[in-house]
């Protein structure tokens, strides 16, 4: 917790920034024109929890990709530029940037029925990342992958580790997910959307273990969702998306007092517990949010 | 005044899985009544057990007077109709709008099909420009105005909203759920509405029923959620867990939210609870 509060207001001042990402862009190529995902996105992180927030299409995802070098090939990424832990990431080699996925940056998915391979045991998969990365003993590894698995606040390590993934439940798939992206013991950690597949009880559960491995472990996570609730209540700052841009940065205490109209009206248009509201507010776009 | 819905001691089982067991709702007519709960609770299960979509063990529901049997005749398809929680997945990909709209009219065999299509579509604020168009070329949340046009074309007098929301954006979320406010308060209708989400619930309903494990917990009114009236403490959890993470409330001794985890273990002790159904979590139907 100290350390959390500590690297809050120190971001970036001790010992760089994890990561900066200067004028980031994404097209994609149709038959007709040019799509552009991302117009030009840039934010800096330190070893703290930033949300990104957004709704479908505001380009949340695809920046997550761009940094994790995702990005389907036919797109064209550019960038004045991306650094990680001082890697110039465009200059990375393919080999060099697979050595960085899953070993110092690491992503999870939204939904663990699609993202975990279906046909492996979820301890086989865990042990796969590890080995893929770590030259361990297979003895070893396995000890290892147990005790995340324990860290993840799996009861029950041994069985779990033995189960298929449809054997699971999607909270405990999840959990297993994050096992695996935390084994090798990455220092980023970009979470797309982790909780949207959960039920409101298991997302807290879930999301309590992140919170808490990424305190202890002094990891930087960006946080993706579409969620502001929970960002706000998650994460240290958020970076609010429209149409491919970064609209407004803001600190997710002082979420309430954002500036930008699209933010508010994200804000206003949820029904709460309480209020009585008829009809919800609805949000009007404007054409020059997107400009 | 009758009830517009009454469902007494309804039972389903799958197999040997019991996904309700006994639950009983009274719907006034004109009334919006909403149904929370994590998944596996029962609740769209109820909800498709009403349409007629899943077979009901025992148990009987009566719908505006009328006791259903094993078959729903026309006439009650006539008076209930259902919004499912995937726009993507509830329209046909190869029909257009039109097409779509076409069908429950030539069901029910209804004239005039033209000028419902039209005044369907207006009413749910997409525009004749939607008619001719497939699915796959709108958003979600027109898709989802579609999917209450047909509903609506029939003119019923229930509407079952299984998670109508869940899938759309919170933008479009208020627009949609704008929309089913303003179409009830037109055409008088009755919501049965499902949906994980206690402040949509809170916000569309005036009496709500909260479910577990095939069971009901509690049923109560919108008011009292608001003013955090409960009765149970699954209730009361719930609640709290819809405020979003909170990690300054506790102090660090309850991080990762242990009281959480227990509640959800009092399913039965020996279950294995964090896996999906299996054998050990089978329940035999009472005889």
């Amino acid at each position: 917790m100290n350390m959390r509060a500590t690297n809050m207001g120190t971001a970036g001042a001790a010992g760089g920034n994890l990561l900066e990402v200067n004028d980031l862009r994404v097209t994609y190529p149709t038959r007709t024109n040019v799509v552009h995902a991302l117009r030009g996105v840039s934010f800096l992180l330190g070893r703290e929890r930033l949300g990104i927030v957004g709704e479908s299409g505001s380009g949340k995802s695809q920046t997550g990709r761009a940094i994790m070098g995702l990005t389907a090939p036919r797109a064209e990424v550019t960038a004045r530029r991306l650094e990680f832990d001082g890697i110039d990431l465009f200059a990375a080699s393919p080999r060099q940037r697979r050595k960085l996925r899953g070993k110092r940056i690491a992503m999870i998915l939204q939904d663990p029925k699609y993202s975990l391979d279906p046909v492996m045991t979820i301890g086989r998969q865990i042990l796969e990342t590890l080995r893929t990365h770590e030259k361990v003993s297979k003895a070893e590894a396995r000890e290892r992958v147990l005790d995340m698995l324990a860290a993840v606040q799996i009861r029950d390590p041994k069985r779990v580790y033995g189960l298929h993934p449809h054997e699971v439940s999607g909270g405990m798939g999840q959990r297993a997910m994050i096992a695996m992206m935390l084994v090798a013991g990455p220092e980023l950690l970009i979470a797309d959307e982790p909780t949207s597949a959960l039920d409101v009880t298991v997302q807290l559960e879930v999301l309590g273990i992140l919170d808490q491995l990424v305190a202890e472990r002094g990891m930087g996570l960006i946080f993706i969702s579409h969620d502001l609730r929970l960002v706000s209540t998650f994460c240290d700052r958020v970076i609010v998306m429209y149409a491919g841009k970064v609209v407004e940065e803001l600190k997710a205490s002082e979420l309430s007092q954002a500036k930008h109209p699209y933010t508010q009206g994200l804000l206003n248009c949820m029904p709460k517990i309480g209020s009585d509201r008829h009809p919800l507010p609805v949000l009007a776009r404007k054409a020059e949010w997107a400009a | 005044m009758t009830a517009a819905l009454y469902v007494e001691g309804l039972e389903v089982v799958f197999n040997l899985f019991r996904a309700l067991k006994g639950v009983s709702v009274t719907v006034e007519p004109g009334e919006s009544f909403g149904l929370v709960g994590e998944s596996g609770s029962g609740k769209s299960t109820l909800l498709r057990a009403i349409a007629g979509l899943a077979s009901v063990a025992s148990g009987s529901i009566v719908v505006n007077g009328k006791t259903l049997g094993r078959r729903r005749d026309r006439d009650f398809y006539r008076q209930v109709q259902m919004v499912f929680q995937d726009p993507y997945g509830s329209l046909h990909p190869r029909q257009t709008v039109d097409r779509l709209l076409q069908e429950p009219l030539a069901i029910h065999s209804i004239g005039d099909s033209e000028n419902r299509i039209r005044r369907a579509l207006d009413e749910v604020g997409l525009g004749n420009g939607f008619r001719f168009r497939y699915s796959h070329q709108l958003s979600g949340g027109q898709r989802q105005r579609v999917a209450i046009a047909r509903a609506l074309i029939l003119e019923p007098s229930i509407l079952l909203l299984d998670e109508p929301t869940s899938a759309l954006d919170a933008s479009v979320q208020a627009e949609v759920l704008n929309l089913l406010e303003q179409v009830r308060r037109d055409r008088k209708l009755t919501f049965l509405m499902v949906s994980h989400d206690l402040a949509v619930i809170n916000h569309m309903c005036e009496r709500l029923m909260v479910m577990q494990n095939g069971d009901a917990v509690e049923q109560l009114a919108a008011s009292d959620l608001a003013s955090g009236r409960v009765g149970q403490d699954y209730t009361r959890r719930l609640l709290k867990a819809s405020e979003g993470f909170a990690r300054g409330r506790q102090s660090p001794s309850e991080r990762n939210f242990p009281e959480l985890k227990i509640k959800s273990i009092t399913k039965q002790q020996g279950e294995h609870d964090e896996t999906r159904p299996g054998p050990g979590r089978i329940e035999r139907p009472s005889a």
